[in-house]
Parts: C-alpha cells; sequence; structure tokens
C-alpha cells in the first residue's frame, strides 16, 4: 500500500519536474528567446499551409523577380512563385524530417551506448573503434554518398540522419551509463535481487536520461545545419518542394538584383538553428549539464 | 609515455583501416557499381565487360580490397573514372588550395580565439562577454553556407571590394590566388573562431574557480601575473584537444564553403565526384579526409601529452 503511494508522488513530481525545467529555461533571457524562436516556428509549420497567401509551386514568368510589394511581401523568384509563401512553408520539411532523424537518433545512439555501457569489456572496445572510425568519415561525404546512392526521398533521408547523428549520442550514453553503473544503488539493487532489466529500466535510465536528452537536443540543431547543407548542395529534398536550403541555393546566383529572394530563407533557416540552439544550450543548464566544454563531433 | 604513444598511433592506424573497410563496402554493397552507373543505359554485354576488366571488378571483392589498400599506402589510388587521369594527380593541386585555404583559417582564427576566449572569461557576466558571446553564438550557429552567402552579397556584391566566387585554374600560384581566398577564409574562419573562443571562454572560467587560483588570489599574487602564470597554462591544456575535434569537425563545413565560393580544392571535388558517381575518387577522398581527421586528433593527443607533466607521471605508475 506504502509503495503505491510512493511510485503515485513519483509520477505526479516527473509531470511537476517537467513544468519546472521549462519555466527555469525560460527564465533566462537566452532560453526565453530560444523558446519564443522553437515555439514560433513549430505553430508556423503546423499553420503555415492555410495562411500561405499563394500557391507554392505556381511559376508565372510575367512575374519573375518582383521586388517585394503589398501582394507579394517578399518579392518573387526567378520563376515568378511568391517568395513569402516558400519561406513559410520552408520549415515544415527542415524541421519534420529533422525532428524523426533526431528520435531515431536518440533511440539507437541511446540504446546502444547503454548496452556498451554495461557490458563492457571486449564488446565495447569493438562497438567504440567501429563508432570511432564513422566519426572519423566527414558527415557531409558519408551523407552525400548515401543519399546519392539511395536517393533523396524523406524515407532515406530521415534514417540517414538519424544513423549518422546518433554515433556521437553512442558515446555520450555510454560515459553516462559508465559513471552511473559504479554507484551504490546499483550495487544495492542488485543486492535486492532485482532483475537485470528491472535494474536497467528503473536505476540506469532514469540516470543516464538527462544526458542523453540534452546531447539530443542538441544534435537536433546540428542535423538541421547538416540537413539544409544537404539541400543547398542539391543533395537534399527536390526541387518544387518548398525548402530554405534549396531555395537559398537557387535565388542565390540572382543575389545582385533579387536579394530579397535570398534573404527570406537565409532569416527563416538562421532563425530556426538559432532558435534550436538556445533551447538546447538552457535544457542543458535547466538540468544542470555543462556542454560548453565538448566538441562538436 | 613511449608505450602510450605508440598505443595511439596504432589505434589511429586501426580507425583508419576500419573507415576502408567501411567505404570499400558502402560504395561495393549499395546499389549498382562502378560500370552500371558510368556506362548507365549502355552497361551490357561487350562494353560492361570492357569496363570491368579496366578497372579491375572482374576479381572477388576481397581480392580487390587488398590490392587498393596496397597501392594506397603507396599513394596510388588508381584512375578517376571520369577523367581517365590517375586520381593521384587530381588530388595533388586539389589537396595544396584546400591547404592552403585551412591553415589561413586556423592561423588566423586560433590567436583571435584565444584573445575572444580569455577577455569573454575574465568579464564573465560582463559587457564585453555579453556582446562577444552573442556574436559567437551567432558565427557559430549560423551554417557555413548562410554566412559564406551574406558575405559575399554584402562584401562583393553591394561593397564591391573583392571578387565574390573564385574563378581561377586549379593549378594557380600563391599569389595569383591570394585576393580570391580572402573571403572564404573567413567565411571559414569565423566559425572555427567562435566555436574555439567559447571552448576556451569555459575552459578558464572553470580554472578560475579552482582552489588554487583563489588561493592564489588570497595570497595576493597580482591579478595579470595571476592570470598568465596560474590561469592560462592550466587552461589552454585541455582545450587543445577539444579545438582538434572541432577543426576536424569543421572539415565537412570547408566541403560547402569551397562549392559556394567555387574553389578549387578537395571539397569542390567532393561534390563533383559524387555527383560524377566516380566512386575510386570517393573512395580515395574518403580515405584522405579520414586520415587528415585521425592525425589532427593524434597530433592534439600527443600535443597534451608532451606538455602536461601530469600525465607523464600517471603512465609511469601504471
Amino acid at each position: 500500500m506504502k509503495l503505491d503511494n510512493i511510485y503515485k508522488e513519483e509520477k505526479k513530481s516527473s509531470f511537476a519536474k517537467l513544468s519546472e525545467i521549462i519555466i527555469t529555461m525560460a527564465s533566462r533571457p537566452s532560453g526565453l528567446i530560444g523558446l519564443s524562436i522553437l515555439v514560433f516556428h513549430i505553430i508556423l509549420a503546423f499553420i503555415s499551409p492555410y495562411i500561405a497567401p499563394h500557391d507554392f509551386k505556381a511559376i508565372d514568368p510575367t512575374l519573375m523577380l518582383q521586388a517585394p510589394s503589398a501582394e507579394y511581401w517578399f518579392g518573387t523568384d526567378d520563376l515568378g512563385r511568391d517568395v513569402f509563401t516558400r519561406t513559410i512553408l520552408g520549415g515544415r520539411t527542415a524541421l519534420t524530417i529533422t525532428f524523426f532523424g533526431s528520435l531515431i537518433a536518440l533511440l539507437w545512439g541511446g540504446l546502444l551506448g547503454i548496452f556498451c555501457g554495461l557490458v563492457g569489456g571486449k564488446i565495447d572496445d569493438v562497438v567504440m573503434r567501429i563508432v570511432d572510425a564513422f566519426l572519423s568519415i566527414p558527415w557531409i561525404l558519408a551523407m552525400l554518398l548515401i543519399v546519392s546512392l539511395l536517393g533523396t526521398s524523406t524515407e532515406v533521408l530521415i534514417p540517414a540522419l538519424g544513423f549518422f547523428y546518433g554515433k556521437g549520442i553512442v558515446r555520450v550514453a555510454r560515459a553516462a551509463t559508465h559513471d552511473v553503473i559504479a554507484k551504490d544503488f546499483i550495487v544495492s539493487a542488485r543486492a535486492r535481487g532485482h532483475s537485470d532489466f528491472s535494474i536497467i529500466w528503473n536505476e540506469i535510465i532514469p540516470n543516464v536520461r538527462d544526458a542523453i536528452l540534452v546531447e539530443g537536443a542538441m544534435r537536433w540543431s546540428w542535423m538541421l545545419l547538416g540537413f539544409s547543407s544537404l539541400s543547398f548542395l542539391g543533395f537534399g529534398v527536390s526541387p518544387p518542394t518548398p525548402d530554405w536550403g534549396l531555395m537559398i541555393s537557387n535565388a542565390r546566383g540572382l543575389m545582385s538584383f533579387a536579394y530579397w529572394a535570398v534573404i527570406a530563407p537565409i532569416v527563416g533557416l538562421s532563425s530556426l538553428i538559432i532558435g534550436i540552439n538556445l533551447t538546447a544550450d538552457a535544457f542543458a543548464k535547466a538540468l544542470g549539464i555543462d556542454r560548453s566544454t565538448k566538441a562538436p563531433v | 609515455m613511449l608505450f602510450l604513444i605508440i598505443k595511439r598511433i596504432l589505434l589511429g592506424f586501426i580507425t583508419l583501416f576500419i573507415v576502408s573497410i567501411i567505404t570499400f563496402v558502402g560504395t561495393e554493397v549499395l546499389p549498382g557499381d562502378a560500370c552500371t552507373t558510368y556506362l548507365e543505359r549502355q552497361a551490357f554485354g561487350e562494353q560492361l565487360e570492357a569496363c570491368y576488366r579496366r578497372l579491375g571488378l572482374n576479381v572477388p571483392a576481397y581480392e580487390r580490397y587488398v590490392s587498393w589498400a596496397f597501392n594506397a599506402i603507396q599513394g596510388d589510388f588508381g584512375y578517376s573514372l571520369s577523367g581517365e587521369m590517375p586520381i593521384k594527380e587530381v588530388l595533388g593541386p586539389r589537396i595544396k588550395n584546400s591547404l592552403v585555404l585551412a591553415s589561413a583559417a586556423i592561423f588566423i582564427g586560433i590567436p583571435i580565439a584565444l584573445i575572444l576566449g580569455i577577455i569573454t572569461a575574465l568579464w564573465r557576466d560582463k559587457l564585453p562577454d555579453v556582446a562577444i558571446s552573442t556574436v559567437t553564438i551567432f558565427a557559430m550557429t549560423i551554417p557555413e553556407f548562410i554566412s559564406a552567402t551574406l558575405l559575399i552579397l554584402i562584401i562583393a556584391i553591394w561593397l564591391e571590394w573583392l571578387p565574390g566566387i573564385v574563378i581561377v585554374p586549379t593549378d594557380v600560384s600563391f599569389l595569383e590566388l591570394l585576393p580570391n581566398i580572402i573571403l572564404p577564409v573567413v567565411a571559414i574562419a569565423m566559425i572555427m573562431t567562435a566555436h574555439m573562443a567559447r571552448m576556451v571562454r569555459s575552459s578558464v572560467i572553470q580554472v578560475m574557480a579552482s582552489e588554487y587560483v583563489q588561493m592564489a588570489i588570497l595570497k595576493g599574487v597580482p591579478y595579470w601575473k595571476m592570470v598568465f602564470k596560474h590561469v592560462l597554462p592550466n587552461a589552454l591544456l585541455p582545450a587543445i584537444n577539444v579545438v582538434a575535434l572541432t577543426i576536424a569537425w569543421l572539415l565537412g563545413g570547408v566541403v560547402v564553403t569551397e562549392v559556394v565560393f567555387n574553389y578549387p580544392g578537395l571539397g569542390r571535388l567532393v561534390i563533383e565526384s559524387i555527383s560524377n558517381r566516380d566512386l575510386p575518387t570517393v573512395q580515395a577522398l574518403a580515405i584522405i579526409l579520414a586520415s587528415i581527421y585521425v592525425s589532427i586528433n593524434l597530433l592534439a593527443d600527443l600535443l597534451t601529452l608532451m606538455l602536461n607533466p601530469r600525465l607523464k607521471t600517471l603512465q609511469i605508475r601504471k
């Protein structure tokens, strides 16, 4: 009976903990800015199809490269498409792909890292060697190779990004598990006769979760950077889709007369990346994790 | 000590070995091989046979791997698919150009990063820190292609101070290259500097909070003497490793920056060879870029080992 109460209290407090974390994050100016930018972008991604004033793929040669006006707020691009419509729609693809990519990265990176930290020994050595080897292939080369051979559909991009940005999480999860596993409460749980599964689920995961989540949040912003670089290089999503990286690379050649077509997606992409970054930073600080001395591998 | 160094070097080689297997298997198991992708629709019968023979694809994969790896160690990466040129000759000038770009960025970036990092740490949460930190956050989070595009838009198009894209042949002399590379160097150095400055900052802050620095303050050691004698040597040491990792990570950014500026370096070759499905060149590039990464890290490890007396004794005790 008493035990039941304890568990109930814990569940309630974990919910309270979340809101507490968000309040702590928002109490710092950088965290508040980051959170509001991120929330703004997420809301925009949901509502943009309904508020877009024009058709994002309507090509009209008579409207080519028009300067910003009351009708076309951010002007038009080289095919006469409305830049404002394409800019507010551009975040949808990027957010969806990188969000699900980060989830995959968190899942496999976190699980493999915890597994390596637990088993240790030879298996751990071999897996970490392989992870190190993957880390030393520049991300851009690896991503380009996968995408150019398997295609650029969403079904390829999400797992490819998830795989590539997950290998860094493996290291973090492993190190965190190593720290936890030597602690007294694990030994006492074992002495109480808990099963391996119960120890992993109830003792280890709650204690490494924070470190892994923070790493995942940071990976999200790097993944967005990687994804938009791919689009920019022409290896991301394919042309009619409104995407910031793609828009910048298209408008770049004409920016000496139509700078608006390149400025709008630049503002969109930069603000989203900065928003995610500041949020991840505030998240880490709210959880008391210092990751400022870590290299972005 | 010596044992440790040898161990690190061996580990580096093992990593490279695994990388070579990954890239070899990667280009092997993925659909289509070099010949079918190169010949596209004409990939049948006589022509396919001839192509297989020319590239030596008619022998089993492991044999090809062994002979490829054996030649690669000697610097011979075989022939590129599109240009019919030895990859070695294609790579030579490209590597030189990229090295010029990267080393210029590193030599400009490191001193600036040190100064900025130290200033922000010593004036923590005061105006200089807030101002510089805001700028560094912007510089390091914004993708390379955006900062490069903005640089071209503002400096090359609006102000017309410097050429916006590099229009020079691949094998050009250094002096001819100089005005062309200022913008790409600035673009790369900006991001690199921002990353490094933040790491130096947090490293210095950590040391400033340590007990021996507090002790020095209490003892009445003059502030600047304390900073230079007690704080910096201890703060910069751990930063070396992180800086090395950052430089290696930024290799990817160099690729993008080279494309934006049309710079004839390794990065543009990566894109070109992947667009042309030139798998032999891609393999060579993967190995070369990975070796750069591994050697930068190795260098940083050795440097830390040599500069840190504590690590030496630690190893002897073990």
